[in-house]
């Protein structure tokens, strides 16, 4: 069965800012990033569609001690959204000072941007990484 | 199934910068618990053998096949089990269902790892192929950062202030480095260490720190596993496993609905304590996987020793010390005792059956009368197993 929602069309897909998902056609719910079964029901009925990149901040941490070759990144901050459409994603938030993100994140708005991780040797290539900024303009 | 019994054990030194390759270690860790169940190469019929990295760390793969053939095992199967910072319990887990079902007598299953050759950054880049790499590692996320990003979340979803989870996550530093000091093997026996030299370390995912989190390390342990009838023959003291359990997970934001609980270790739990026929209130002593100290808290509540947001409490009451409700981690855990992660799950198994049999009061850390035990390893994001350890059956 062929895989709807490829990595290299979803990279692309974001490359451009717009981030694609996966709707069920049994149940309705919204899987992604993507992969093969509906993240619900488990089927594999699933239709390729485009989310608004909204949603809200679950979780955070600032990471300082980054991997190998991304130790000029630090400090930066990771969080969980959680989008309009209902599946959680992970990204990055880059529009405050890493030092003084703290828990009052939780529960703010944000809406999607994309840069890229030029990859690295153990990689395969790049990948687009979603980053979010705060709706509200804040 | 027949039942099934570790009959030796074997536990090497957990250190950093270790003189000796993966294969001696594991080589050293095997012929301690052959020696203890008092069998040869020629009765060891398998190898299941746990190690991650030694590609990265040794430019060595397969390394079960030399392994075999290193102890005189010659020309048996050797199979290696990845499973990130899980692998040994999986293939303990095996290990159990191969003799069970009557195909072997006896196996020899353990695992080895050589974590700090790579150096902190190959180290931390290697730990993070334990999460989703087309998905989740483009955005930099780290293993600190996976439990970092859970535990701001235990905080705002149990409403446990961050002050307060602040000083209970010390209590887990503290009171493993403690009884760390207390194990020979220990990577750290030398050193306890503070609430405030945790909550004061530096910060290395936010609001983990230094001393929340558990060290890169070398080791390895062993365990001979045998049939019922075979442990008779070799050993007065067979320590049963009567309960095993094995999970998995998709990528951390996919767990979203259960986070910050890890649903896959209440499925592995629960698969262990049906098979054995026991529940958490049954357990004696446990070994969990503090691979930070927020995930000791997380694990406590999955395994059904707290409820949810509480599991604090215990470590704030002295449950989690000898004598208490439920001794966890007497070991020093990862913490203290050292992560070699493809060796971690044989050696909590080793420090469980070694309770069971009452052989901890030389070191001044036996859990008096303890029965049953509780195993439980994390690989990655989410691949959980749990067995249960017995000596009343
Ligand atoms: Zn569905």
């Amino acid at each position: 069965m062929e895989y709807k929602l490829s990595f290299k069309d979803y990279h692309k897909a974001l490359m451009k800012n717009k981030l694609m998902g996966l709707k069920c056609k049994a149940c309705g719910t919204i899987t992604c990033p993507p992969q093969m079964s509906c993240r619900n029901c488990t089927g594999f009925d699933l239709e390729v569609v485009e989310l608004t990149g909204k949603g809200k901040i679950t979780t955070y941490t600032t990471i300082y001690v980054a991997p190998e070759g991304r130790e000029n990144e630090a400090p930066y901050i990771i969080v969980l959204v959680e989008l309009e459409e209902g599946p959680w994603i992970m990204g990055n938030l880059y529009d405050m000072d890493p030092a003084r993100a703290d828990l009052d994140l939780i529960g703010k708005p944000v809406e999607l941007g994309t840069r890229i991780f030029p990859g690295d040797k153990y990689s395969d290539g790049p990948a687009a990484r979603p980053v979010f900024r705060f709706t509200d303009g804040k | 199934m027949r039942k099934v019994a570790i009959v030796g054990t074997g536990h090497t030194d957990f250190v950093s910068d270790g003189p000796k390759t993966e294969v001696e270690m594991f080589c050293e860790a095997a012929t301690e618990a052959m020696e203890e169940a008092s069998v040869t190469p020629k009765d060891i019929q398998a190898l299941y053998c746990g190690n991650v990295f030694g590609d990265f760390a040794e430019g060595q793969g397969m390394i079960q096949s030399y392994i075999a053939n290193e102890l005189g095992c010659h020309h048996i199967p050797a199979t290696r089990f990845e499973g990130a910072c899980a692998s040994a319990t999986l293939a303990i887990r095996d290990a159990f269902i191969w003799v069970a079902s009557g195909f072997y007598d006896v196996v020899l299953v353990g695992g080895t790892e050589k974590a700090t050759a790579m150096g902190t950054p190959l180290a931390t880049r290697t730990f993070a192929m334990g999460s989703d790499g087309k998905y989740e590692f483009p955005a930099g996320i780290t293993f600190p950062g996976f439990f970092a990003l859970l535990a701001n979340l235990y905080s705002a979803n149990y409403d446990v202030p961050m002050e307060r989870l602040r000083e209970q996550m010390s209590m887990v530093s503290v009171q493993s480095h403690f009884y760390g000091t207390k194990n020979p093997h220990a990577q750290f026996k030398h050193k306890e260490v503070t609430a405030e030299q945790v909550s004061k370390g530096f910060m290395v995912a936010s609001p983990l720190r230094l001393l929340d989190c558990c060290p890169f390390s070398d080791g390895a342990a062993a365990l001979v596993v045998a049939s019922e009838e075979k442990a008779r023959e070799l050993t007065d003291k067979p320590v049963y496993i009567t309960g095993v359990g094995q999970a998995s997970s998709p990528r951390l934001s996919a767990q979203a609905p259960f986070l910050p609980r890890i649903r896959a270790r209440e499925v592995s739990v629960k698969q262990a304590y049906d098979m054995a026929g026991v529940g958490p209130q049954d357990i004696d002593l446990c070994e969990l996987h503090d691979c930070f100290s927020i995930a000791s808290l997380i694990a406590a509540e999955n395994l059904g020793f707290a409820e949810n947001g509480k599991a604090g409490e215990l470590w704030e009451k002295g449950e989690t010390k000898i004598g208490g409700k439920i001794p966890i981690n007497i070991s020093g855990g990862l913490k203290a005792k050292g992560h070699p992660i493809g060796a971690t799950g044989a050696s909590q198994a080793c420090e469980v059956a070694r309770q069971l049999r009452g052989d901890m009061d030389s070191e001044g850390r036996q859990v008096e009368g303890a029965k049953i035990g509780l195993v439980d390893t994390l690989g990655g994001d989410g691949i959980i197993s749990n067995l249960v350890l017995q000596t009343n059956v």
